[in-house]
């Protein structure tokens, strides 16, 4: 496994526990977005363009758009319980 | 939704680039990555992007809900008439190759993959616009 690799394996464990725990919904939205655009990036280096492609049509912008509109909709802010 | 002069040019300006890649994607399927789904929510963003832009009520000018309910059918009785089309020939589901054309059978099924990847295409852009634009739309709660 390359340097490079490594990079992008440890940012996506990285943004995988910040997802969870970022409050701001918004932000978590974001955070999600940019996890979906470094797994595109996995995916061409795994040679899987088609999935790459995907990932990042689906992911990164369809996922991410619908998410903002329900935000919208309801609260930004998570409840503390 | 709050939208100013720079980002409707800019939205103008990038919205037939962005239909032309996702039409590239789709005819290009059979030979390069990418494919119906892909190319169709491309083509399906450029139409959310224009719904952003904009407002709703002007996106929704361009593709009504009528258009977007025919294109969807559309691409859904194409996919499955391409399928039953084979059936009809005496094969199986998708059998692309026992379709009598006057062409060699490797010509054929990719001239079939080719038209089945544009039946994807219209069914899944009107699709990605659609779940955009129903979950935003105002509802009178």
């Amino acid at each position: 496994m390359g340097i490079f690799e490594f990079i992008l394996m440890s940012f996506l464990i990285l943004l995988a526990i910040a997802v969870v725990f970022v409050r701001d919904l918004l932000a978590a939205t974001v955070v999600f977005l940019v996890y979906s655009l470094i797994m595109a990036i996995v995916f061409t280096q795994l040679k899987a363009p088609d999935v790459a492609l995907t990932e990042a049509a689906v992911g990164a912008g369809i996922t991410t758009l619908l998410f903002i509109v329900t935000i919208a909709k309801t609260t930004r802010r998570e409840e503390d319980d | 939704m709050m939208t100013t002069v720079v980002i409707q040019t800019i939205a103008r300006v990038v919205v037939p680039f962005l239909q032309l890649f996702g039409l590239y994607i789709i005819v290009h399927g059979p030979v390069s990555p990418g494919g119906g789904f892909q190319g169709g929510v491309i083509v399906g963003a450029s139409m959310i992007l224009l719904a952003l832009s904009y407002d709703l009520s002007s996106a929704e000018t361009k593709v009504s809900h009528k258009v977007r309910i025919a294109m969807d059918s559309t691409g859904a009785l194409l996919f499955a008439g391409m399928g039953l089309l084979c059936l009809l020939v005496g094969g199986v589901f998708l059998e692309y190759g026992i379709i009598p054309l006057p062409m060699a059978p490797a010509e054929v099924r990719g001239l079939m993959i080719l038209l089945v990847g544009v039946a994807i295409g219209i069914h899944i852009m009107a699709l990605a616009a659609s779940l955009f634009l129903h979950l935003a739309e105002e509802h009178d709660t």
